[in-house]
Protein backbone atom coordinates (compact mmCIF):
# COMPACT_ATOMS: atom_id res chain seq x y z
CA UNK A 1 0.00 0.00 0.00
CA UNK A 2 1.49 3.30 -1.03
CA UNK A 3 0.14 6.19 0.95
CA UNK A 4 -0.31 9.63 -0.55
CA UNK A 5 2.20 10.74 2.06
CA UNK A 6 4.90 8.81 0.26
CA UNK A 7 3.96 10.40 -3.04
CA UNK A 8 4.08 13.85 -1.43
CA UNK A 9 7.48 13.06 0.06
CA UNK A 10 8.78 11.87 -3.34
CA UNK A 11 7.46 15.07 -4.88
CA UNK A 12 9.28 17.11 -2.25
CA UNK A 13 12.50 15.22 -2.89
CA UNK A 14 12.11 15.70 -6.63
CA UNK A 15 11.69 19.46 -6.11
CA UNK A 16 14.95 19.51 -4.17
CA UNK A 17 16.67 17.70 -7.05
CA UNK A 18 15.25 20.20 -9.56
CA UNK A 19 16.36 23.10 -7.39
CA UNK A 20 19.78 21.46 -7.03
CA UNK A 21 20.15 21.14 -10.80
CA UNK A 22 19.25 24.78 -11.23
CA UNK A 23 21.82 25.84 -8.62
CA UNK A 24 24.40 23.55 -10.23
CA UNK A 25 23.80 25.26 -13.57
CA UNK A 26 23.99 28.74 -12.03
CA UNK A 27 27.20 27.92 -10.24
CA UNK A 28 28.74 26.48 -13.42
CA UNK A 29 27.63 29.55 -15.42
CA UNK A 30 28.97 31.97 -12.81
CA UNK A 31 32.34 30.27 -12.89
CA UNK A 32 32.32 30.16 -16.67
CA UNK A 33 31.64 33.90 -16.67
CA UNK A 34 34.76 34.37 -14.52
CA UNK A 35 36.97 32.03 -16.53
CA UNK A 36 35.84 33.37 -19.92
CA UNK A 37 35.54 36.98 -18.80
CA UNK A 38 31.99 36.99 -20.14
CA UNK A 39 29.50 39.58 -18.83
CA UNK A 40 26.55 38.11 -20.73
CA UNK A 41 26.81 34.78 -18.95
CA UNK A 42 27.20 36.64 -15.65
CA UNK A 43 23.98 38.55 -16.10
CA UNK A 44 22.17 35.32 -17.00
CA UNK A 45 23.10 33.91 -13.58
CA UNK A 46 21.89 37.02 -11.80
CA UNK A 47 18.49 36.86 -13.43
CA UNK A 48 18.14 33.09 -12.90
CA UNK A 49 18.33 33.35 -9.11
CA UNK A 50 14.63 34.21 -8.78
CA UNK A 51 13.70 30.68 -9.83
CA UNK A 52 15.95 29.26 -7.08
CA UNK A 53 14.25 31.44 -4.48
CA UNK A 54 10.85 30.31 -5.69
CA UNK A 55 11.86 26.68 -5.20
CA UNK A 56 13.09 27.47 -1.71
CA UNK A 57 9.70 28.79 -0.66
CA UNK A 58 7.83 25.95 -2.30
CA UNK A 59 10.01 23.34 -0.55
CA UNK A 60 9.69 25.17 2.77
CA UNK A 61 5.92 25.01 2.48
CA UNK A 62 6.05 21.35 1.52
CA UNK A 63 8.16 20.56 4.61
CA UNK A 64 5.77 22.41 6.93
CA UNK A 65 2.75 20.66 5.40
CA UNK A 66 4.22 17.18 5.78
CA UNK A 67 5.39 17.81 9.34
CA UNK A 68 2.06 19.28 10.41
CA UNK A 69 -0.25 16.90 8.63
CA UNK A 70 1.54 13.57 8.54
CA UNK A 71 3.63 13.41 11.72
CA UNK A 72 6.41 11.53 9.96
CA UNK A 73 8.75 9.30 11.93
CA UNK A 74 11.99 7.34 11.48
CA UNK A 75 13.64 7.57 8.02
CA UNK A 76 10.76 9.68 6.68
CA UNK A 77 11.31 12.19 9.46
CA UNK A 78 15.06 12.22 8.89
CA UNK A 79 14.56 12.75 5.15
CA UNK A 80 12.24 15.70 5.73
CA UNK A 81 14.62 17.25 8.26
CA UNK A 82 17.50 16.72 5.82
CA UNK A 83 15.48 18.30 3.01
CA UNK A 84 14.72 21.34 5.14
CA UNK A 85 18.40 21.98 5.71
CA UNK A 86 19.51 21.10 2.19
CA UNK A 87 16.90 23.53 0.87
CA UNK A 88 18.49 26.28 2.91
CA UNK A 89 22.00 25.28 1.83
CA UNK A 90 21.02 25.23 -1.85
CA UNK A 91 19.46 28.65 -1.65
CA UNK A 92 22.62 30.08 -0.13
CA UNK A 93 24.84 28.37 -2.69
CA UNK A 94 22.60 30.05 -5.27
CA UNK A 95 23.31 33.40 -3.61
CA UNK A 96 27.05 32.73 -3.72
CA UNK A 97 26.76 31.91 -7.42
CA UNK A 98 25.16 35.34 -7.87
CA UNK A 99 27.99 36.96 -5.89
CA UNK A 100 30.52 35.21 -8.12
CA UNK A 101 28.61 36.33 -11.23
CA UNK A 102 28.64 39.92 -9.94
CA UNK A 103 32.39 39.71 -9.43
CA UNK A 104 32.73 38.32 -12.98
CA UNK A 105 30.73 41.29 -14.22
CA UNK A 106 33.02 43.74 -12.46
CA UNK A 107 36.13 41.86 -13.55
CA UNK A 108 35.14 42.39 -17.18
CA UNK A 109 35.26 46.13 -16.53
CA UNK A 110 38.65 46.24 -14.78
CA UNK A 111 41.43 47.70 -16.93
CA UNK A 112 43.82 44.80 -16.37
CA UNK A 113 43.61 41.17 -17.40
CA UNK A 114 44.74 39.69 -14.11
CA UNK A 115 45.80 36.05 -13.90
CA UNK A 116 43.07 34.04 -12.14
CA UNK A 117 45.62 32.33 -9.86
CA UNK A 118 43.95 29.39 -8.01
CA UNK A 119 40.41 30.25 -9.08
CA UNK A 120 40.18 27.74 -11.97
CA UNK A 121 41.44 25.00 -9.69
CA UNK A 122 39.01 25.92 -6.89
CA UNK A 123 36.15 26.19 -9.37
CA UNK A 124 36.81 22.70 -10.64
CA UNK A 125 36.87 21.18 -7.15
CA UNK A 126 33.78 23.11 -5.97
CA UNK A 127 31.78 22.04 -9.01
CA UNK A 128 32.83 18.42 -8.53
CA UNK A 129 31.94 18.52 -4.86
CA UNK A 130 28.55 19.98 -5.58
CA UNK A 131 27.80 17.42 -8.26
CA UNK A 132 28.81 14.60 -5.92
CA UNK A 133 26.73 15.96 -3.04
CA UNK A 134 23.68 16.23 -5.27
CA UNK A 135 24.25 12.71 -6.61
CA UNK A 136 24.67 11.46 -3.07
CA UNK A 137 21.29 13.00 -2.21
CA UNK A 138 19.57 11.63 -5.33
CA UNK A 139 20.79 8.08 -4.69
CA UNK A 140 20.97 8.47 -0.90
CA UNK A 141 24.55 7.26 -1.11
CA UNK A 142 26.42 7.87 2.14
CA UNK A 143 29.75 6.73 0.73
CA UNK A 144 29.66 9.36 -1.99
CA UNK A 145 28.63 11.94 0.61
CA UNK A 146 31.63 10.98 2.70
CA UNK A 147 34.00 11.71 -0.20
CA UNK A 148 32.54 15.23 -0.46
CA UNK A 149 33.53 15.89 3.15
CA UNK A 150 37.10 14.98 2.33
CA UNK A 151 37.36 17.45 -0.56
CA UNK A 152 36.45 20.45 1.58
CA UNK A 153 39.96 20.71 3.03
CA UNK A 154 41.45 21.16 -0.43
CA UNK A 155 39.28 24.20 -1.09
CA UNK A 156 40.11 25.67 2.32
CA UNK A 157 43.83 25.33 1.62
CA UNK A 158 43.56 26.94 -1.82
CA UNK A 159 41.49 29.79 -0.38
CA UNK A 160 44.12 30.51 2.24
CA UNK A 161 46.79 30.42 -0.47
CA UNK A 162 44.88 32.98 -2.53
CA UNK A 163 45.36 35.73 0.05
CA UNK A 164 49.12 35.59 -0.18
CA UNK A 165 49.11 35.33 -3.95
CA UNK A 166 46.77 38.30 -4.42
CA UNK A 167 48.77 40.48 -2.00
CA UNK A 168 51.92 39.62 -3.92
CA UNK A 169 50.25 40.44 -7.23
CA UNK A 170 48.98 43.84 -6.02
CA UNK A 171 52.34 44.75 -4.51
CA UNK A 172 53.97 44.04 -7.84
CA UNK A 173 51.46 46.01 -9.89
CA UNK A 174 49.04 48.38 -8.16
CA UNK A 175 46.80 48.48 -11.20
CA UNK A 176 45.68 44.94 -10.33
CA UNK A 177 44.13 46.19 -7.06
CA UNK A 178 40.49 46.16 -8.19
CA UNK A 179 40.79 42.85 -9.98
CA UNK A 180 42.71 41.34 -7.08
CA UNK A 181 39.95 42.25 -4.65
CA UNK A 182 37.37 40.64 -6.94
CA UNK A 183 39.48 37.47 -7.07
CA UNK A 184 39.54 37.37 -3.27
CA UNK A 185 35.78 37.78 -3.20
CA UNK A 186 35.35 34.92 -5.66
CA UNK A 187 37.73 32.76 -3.67
CA UNK A 188 35.82 33.43 -0.45
CA UNK A 189 32.52 32.70 -2.16
CA UNK A 190 33.88 29.41 -3.47
CA UNK A 191 35.06 28.51 0.00
CA UNK A 192 31.53 29.16 1.30
CA UNK A 193 30.04 27.10 -1.55
CA UNK A 194 32.28 24.20 -0.55
CA UNK A 195 31.23 24.55 3.11
CA UNK A 196 27.54 24.55 2.26
CA UNK A 197 28.08 21.62 -0.09
CA UNK A 198 29.70 19.80 2.81
CA UNK A 199 26.56 20.49 4.86
CA UNK A 200 24.46 18.85 2.17
CA UNK A 201 26.70 15.78 2.26
CA UNK A 202 26.40 15.70 6.05
CA UNK A 203 22.62 15.78 5.78
CA UNK A 204 22.69 12.85 3.36
CA UNK A 205 24.73 10.88 5.89
CA UNK A 206 22.27 11.89 8.63
CA UNK A 207 19.35 10.68 6.59
CA UNK A 208 20.83 7.42 5.39
CA UNK A 209 22.74 6.36 8.48
CA UNK A 210 21.10 8.41 11.24
CA UNK A 211 24.62 9.50 12.09
CA UNK A 212 25.49 13.11 12.85
CA UNK A 213 28.90 13.79 11.37
CA UNK A 214 28.97 17.57 11.76
CA UNK A 215 30.83 17.72 15.02
CA UNK A 216 33.25 14.93 14.23
CA UNK A 217 34.15 16.88 11.14
CA UNK A 218 34.68 20.00 13.21
CA UNK A 219 36.88 18.13 15.68
CA UNK A 220 38.85 16.53 12.87
CA UNK A 221 39.45 19.88 11.26
CA UNK A 222 40.38 21.49 14.56
CA UNK A 223 42.98 18.79 15.07
CA UNK A 224 44.48 19.35 11.66
CA UNK A 225 44.60 23.14 11.75
CA UNK B 1 16.91 9.10 30.22
CA UNK B 2 18.46 7.19 33.08
CA UNK B 3 17.77 3.48 33.24
CA UNK B 4 15.76 2.54 36.31
CA UNK B 5 15.25 -0.80 38.05
CA UNK B 6 13.38 -3.56 36.31
CA UNK B 7 10.00 -3.79 38.01
CA UNK B 8 8.42 -6.52 35.93
CA UNK B 9 9.95 -8.88 33.48
CA UNK B 10 8.68 -11.59 31.20
CA UNK B 11 10.97 -14.44 30.26
CA UNK B 12 10.26 -16.75 27.36
CA UNK B 13 6.57 -15.98 27.60
CA UNK B 14 4.29 -18.08 25.39
CA UNK B 15 0.52 -17.70 25.48
CA UNK B 16 -1.88 -19.99 23.68
CA UNK B 17 -5.60 -19.74 23.06
CA UNK B 18 -6.39 -23.40 22.49
CA UNK B 19 -4.11 -24.50 19.65
CA UNK B 20 -3.39 -20.95 18.51
CA UNK B 21 -0.24 -19.34 19.83
CA UNK B 22 -0.89 -15.65 20.55
CA UNK B 23 2.43 -14.75 22.17
CA UNK B 24 5.72 -16.27 21.06
CA UNK B 25 8.67 -16.41 23.39
CA UNK B 26 8.56 -12.81 24.57
CA UNK B 27 11.29 -11.61 26.90
CA UNK B 28 10.87 -8.02 27.99
CA UNK B 29 11.84 -5.77 30.90
CA UNK B 30 9.46 -3.19 32.34
CA UNK B 31 11.29 -0.42 34.12
CA UNK B 32 10.05 1.16 37.31
CA UNK B 33 8.55 4.68 37.11
CA UNK B 34 8.65 4.56 33.35
CA UNK B 35 5.92 4.34 30.74
CA UNK B 36 6.24 1.37 28.42
CA UNK B 37 4.08 1.44 25.30
CA UNK B 38 3.16 -1.65 23.34
CA UNK B 39 2.34 -1.06 19.69
CA UNK B 40 1.56 -3.24 16.69
CA UNK B 41 -1.24 -4.03 14.26
CA UNK B 42 -4.53 -5.58 15.39
CA UNK B 43 -4.12 -9.16 16.45
CA UNK B 44 -0.38 -8.82 17.07
CA UNK B 45 -0.72 -9.96 20.67
CA UNK B 46 -0.07 -6.69 22.47
CA UNK B 47 -3.32 -6.78 24.49
CA UNK B 48 -2.86 -10.46 25.27
CA UNK B 49 0.60 -9.66 26.52
CA UNK B 50 -0.70 -6.77 28.63
CA UNK B 51 -3.40 -8.94 30.16
CA UNK B 52 -0.84 -11.58 31.10
CA UNK B 53 0.82 -9.06 33.40
CA UNK B 54 -1.97 -9.28 35.96
CA UNK B 55 -3.33 -12.66 34.95
CA UNK B 56 -6.45 -11.35 33.27
CA UNK B 57 -6.00 -14.19 30.77
CA UNK B 58 -6.89 -16.60 33.57
CA UNK B 59 -10.48 -15.55 32.92
CA UNK B 60 -10.34 -16.72 29.31
CA UNK B 61 -11.17 -20.34 28.69
CA UNK B 62 -8.49 -22.27 26.79
CA UNK B 63 -5.83 -19.68 27.52
CA UNK B 64 -2.54 -21.27 28.53
CA UNK B 65 0.59 -19.48 29.69
CA UNK B 66 4.17 -20.80 29.51
CA UNK B 67 7.30 -19.06 30.65
CA UNK B 68 7.56 -16.53 33.42
CA UNK B 69 6.10 -13.18 34.35
CA UNK B 70 8.20 -11.86 37.18
CA UNK B 71 7.09 -9.09 39.50
CA UNK B 72 9.93 -8.10 41.79
CA UNK B 73 11.53 -11.42 40.96
CA UNK B 74 8.50 -13.60 41.79
CA UNK B 75 6.68 -15.47 39.04
CA UNK B 76 3.08 -14.25 39.24
CA UNK B 77 1.88 -17.57 37.78
CA UNK B 78 3.28 -19.51 40.74
CA UNK B 79 0.63 -21.47 42.56
CA UNK B 80 1.10 -19.66 45.87
CA UNK B 81 0.48 -16.21 44.34
CA UNK B 82 -2.86 -14.72 45.40
CA UNK B 83 -4.44 -13.33 42.24
CA UNK B 84 -6.55 -10.80 44.13
CA UNK B 85 -3.47 -9.43 45.85
CA UNK B 86 -1.65 -9.40 42.50
CA UNK B 87 -4.41 -7.37 40.83
CA UNK B 88 -4.37 -4.91 43.70
CA UNK B 89 -0.72 -4.32 42.97
CA UNK B 90 -1.12 -4.41 39.19
CA UNK B 91 -4.22 -2.43 38.25
CA UNK B 92 -5.87 -2.31 34.86
CA UNK B 93 -7.63 0.44 32.95
CA UNK B 94 -9.66 -0.62 29.94
CA UNK B 95 -10.44 0.91 26.59
CA UNK B 96 -14.09 1.42 27.36
CA UNK B 97 -14.65 3.25 30.60
CA UNK B 98 -16.85 1.14 32.83
CA UNK B 99 -17.97 3.06 35.90
CA UNK B 100 -20.28 1.20 38.25
CA UNK B 101 -23.88 2.48 38.28
CA UNK B 102 -23.13 4.19 41.57
CA UNK B 103 -22.17 7.63 42.75
CA UNK B 104 -18.76 9.10 41.92
CA UNK B 105 -17.78 8.65 45.57
CA UNK B 106 -18.89 5.01 45.68
CA UNK B 107 -17.10 4.21 42.43
CA UNK B 108 -13.80 5.27 43.93
CA UNK B 109 -14.51 3.94 47.42
CA UNK B 110 -15.53 0.54 46.06
CA UNK B 111 -12.09 -1.10 46.07
CA UNK B 112 -10.99 0.18 49.49
CA UNK B 113 -14.36 -0.90 50.92
CA UNK B 114 -13.95 -4.46 49.61
CA UNK B 115 -10.52 -4.44 51.15
CA UNK B 116 -12.14 -3.73 54.50
CA UNK B 117 -11.86 0.03 54.81
CA UNK B 118 -15.00 1.29 56.50
CA UNK B 119 -13.84 4.41 58.31
CA UNK B 120 -15.69 7.32 56.67
CA UNK B 121 -12.85 9.77 57.24
CA UNK B 122 -10.29 7.43 55.69
CA UNK B 123 -12.56 6.73 52.74
CA UNK B 124 -13.05 10.46 52.23
CA UNK B 125 -9.29 10.85 52.15
CA UNK B 126 -8.74 8.02 49.67
CA UNK B 127 -11.50 9.27 47.37
CA UNK B 128 -10.15 12.82 47.38
CA UNK B 129 -6.55 11.72 46.86
CA UNK B 130 -7.46 9.31 44.05
CA UNK B 131 -9.68 11.82 42.25
CA UNK B 132 -6.93 14.43 42.55
CA UNK B 133 -4.35 12.02 41.15
CA UNK B 134 -6.69 11.25 38.28
CA UNK B 135 -7.07 15.01 37.61
CA UNK B 136 -10.82 14.82 38.11
CA UNK B 137 -11.24 16.28 41.61
CA UNK B 138 -11.75 19.90 40.60
CA UNK B 139 -14.50 18.95 38.16
CA UNK B 140 -16.52 16.75 40.53
CA UNK B 141 -15.67 17.77 44.11
CA UNK B 142 -18.95 19.66 44.62
CA UNK B 143 -21.12 16.76 43.55
CA UNK B 144 -19.59 13.46 44.58
CA UNK B 145 -23.06 11.98 45.03
CA UNK B 146 -23.81 12.28 41.32
CA UNK B 147 -23.90 9.06 39.31
CA UNK B 148 -20.60 8.09 37.69
CA UNK B 149 -22.54 7.38 34.53
CA UNK B 150 -23.62 11.02 34.25
CA UNK B 151 -20.05 12.13 33.56
CA UNK B 152 -18.66 12.74 30.06
CA UNK B 153 -16.63 9.99 28.35
CA UNK B 154 -13.31 11.54 29.27
CA UNK B 155 -14.42 12.12 32.86
CA UNK B 156 -15.66 8.53 33.10
CA UNK B 157 -12.28 7.27 31.99
CA UNK B 158 -10.55 9.41 34.62
CA UNK B 159 -13.05 8.13 37.18
CA UNK B 160 -11.99 4.59 36.28
CA UNK B 161 -8.36 5.62 36.69
CA UNK B 162 -9.21 7.10 40.12
CA UNK B 163 -10.98 3.85 41.00
CA UNK B 164 -7.89 1.87 40.02
CA UNK B 165 -5.63 4.22 42.01
CA UNK B 166 -7.81 3.98 45.14
CA UNK B 167 -6.50 0.50 45.99
CA UNK B 168 -2.89 1.71 45.95
CA UNK B 169 -1.54 -0.20 42.98
CA UNK B 170 2.12 0.00 42.02
CA UNK B 171 1.77 -0.85 38.37
CA UNK B 172 -0.92 0.38 36.00
CA UNK B 173 -1.83 -1.48 32.84
CA UNK B 174 -3.76 0.58 30.33
CA UNK B 175 -5.45 -0.99 27.35
CA UNK B 176 -6.19 1.72 24.77
CA UNK B 177 -7.27 4.12 27.53
CA UNK B 178 -7.97 7.04 25.21
CA UNK B 179 -9.13 5.43 21.99
CA UNK B 180 -12.77 6.34 22.54
CA UNK B 181 -12.07 9.92 23.60
CA UNK B 182 -11.97 13.24 21.79
CA UNK B 183 -8.61 15.04 21.39
CA UNK B 184 -9.01 17.21 24.49
CA UNK B 185 -10.00 14.30 26.73
CA UNK B 186 -7.17 12.30 25.13
CA UNK B 187 -4.68 15.05 25.91
CA UNK B 188 -5.84 15.01 29.55
CA UNK B 189 -5.34 11.25 29.81
CA UNK B 190 -1.90 11.58 28.21
CA UNK B 191 -0.88 14.34 30.63
CA UNK B 192 -2.17 12.19 33.45
CA UNK B 193 -0.06 9.23 32.31
CA UNK B 194 2.94 11.53 32.24
CA UNK B 195 2.23 12.69 35.81
CA UNK B 196 1.39 9.26 37.16
CA UNK B 197 4.68 7.71 36.16
CA UNK B 198 6.35 9.56 39.01
CA UNK B 199 4.37 7.34 41.38
CA UNK B 200 3.57 4.27 39.32
CA UNK B 201 5.03 2.04 36.66
CA UNK B 202 2.85 2.12 33.57
CA UNK B 203 2.36 -0.19 30.61
CA UNK B 204 0.07 1.12 27.90
CA UNK B 205 -1.27 -0.55 24.80
CA UNK B 206 -2.19 1.86 22.06
CA UNK B 207 -3.13 1.82 18.40
CA UNK B 208 -2.21 5.44 18.18
CA UNK B 209 1.47 5.56 17.41
CA UNK B 210 1.73 9.27 18.02
CA UNK B 211 0.28 8.67 21.46
CA UNK B 212 2.93 6.02 22.14
CA UNK B 213 5.55 8.52 20.98
CA UNK B 214 4.14 11.29 23.18
CA UNK B 215 3.63 9.45 26.45
CA UNK B 216 6.08 6.59 26.66
CA UNK B 217 9.74 6.18 27.59
CA UNK B 218 10.06 2.71 26.09
CA UNK B 219 8.24 1.14 23.20
CA UNK B 220 7.82 -2.49 22.22
CA UNK B 221 6.67 -3.36 18.72
CA UNK B 222 4.71 -6.62 18.45
CA UNK B 223 3.95 -8.44 15.24
CA UNK B 224 2.21 -11.80 14.93
CA UNK B 225 2.79 -12.63 18.55
CA UNK B 226 6.48 -11.79 18.54
CA UNK B 227 8.24 -8.87 20.11
CA UNK B 228 10.07 -7.54 17.08
CA UNK B 229 11.85 -4.65 18.72
CA UNK B 230 12.02 -3.03 22.14
CA UNK B 231 13.95 0.13 22.87
CA UNK B 232 13.75 3.68 24.10
CA UNK B 233 10.77 5.36 22.45
CA UNK B 234 13.01 8.11 21.13
CA UNK B 235 15.07 5.55 19.29
CA UNK B 236 12.10 3.54 17.97
CA UNK B 237 10.59 6.67 16.41
CA UNK B 238 13.78 8.13 14.98
CA UNK B 239 16.09 5.23 14.17
CA UNK B 240 14.38 1.87 14.61
CA UNK B 241 16.80 -1.03 14.29
CA UNK B 242 14.44 -3.42 12.52
CA UNK B 243 12.99 -2.92 9.07
CA UNK B 244 9.62 -4.33 10.20
CA UNK B 245 9.40 -1.65 12.89
CA UNK B 246 10.32 1.07 10.41
CA UNK B 247 7.73 -0.21 7.92
CA UNK B 248 5.02 -0.29 10.58
CA UNK B 249 5.60 3.12 12.13
CA UNK B 250 6.00 4.83 8.76
CA UNK B 251 2.82 3.20 7.48
CA UNK B 252 4.48 1.11 4.79
CA UNK B 253 3.16 -2.10 6.22
CA UNK B 254 1.72 -4.96 4.18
Amino acid sequence: MERHFQRDLEQLKSNVIKMGSLVEQNLADALEAVLKNDAAIASRVISADGAVNKFEIEIDNGVVDLLALQQPVASDLRLILAIQKINNDLERIGDHAVNIAESAYRLVETPQDEPLLEIPNMAKIAKEMFQQALDAFIHLNAQLAQSVLESDDRIDALNRGMNAQVIKMIKKDQKTLEGGLELLRISRNLERVADLTTNIAEEVIFHTQARIVKHHAVEERAKRS
Amino acid sequence: MAKTDVRMKTEGLNIYYGPKQAIKNVTLDIFTHRVTALIGPSGCGKSTYLRSLNRMNDLIENARVEGQVLLDGVNIYDRQVDVVELRKKVGMIFQKSNPFPKSIFENVAYGPRINGMNDKKKLDEVVERSLKQAALWDEVKDDLGKSGLSLSGGQQQRLCIARALAVDPEILLMDEPASALDPIATAKIEELVYELKNTYTIVIVTHNMQQAARVSDYTGFFYMGELIEFDETKKIFTVPAKKQTEDYITGRFG
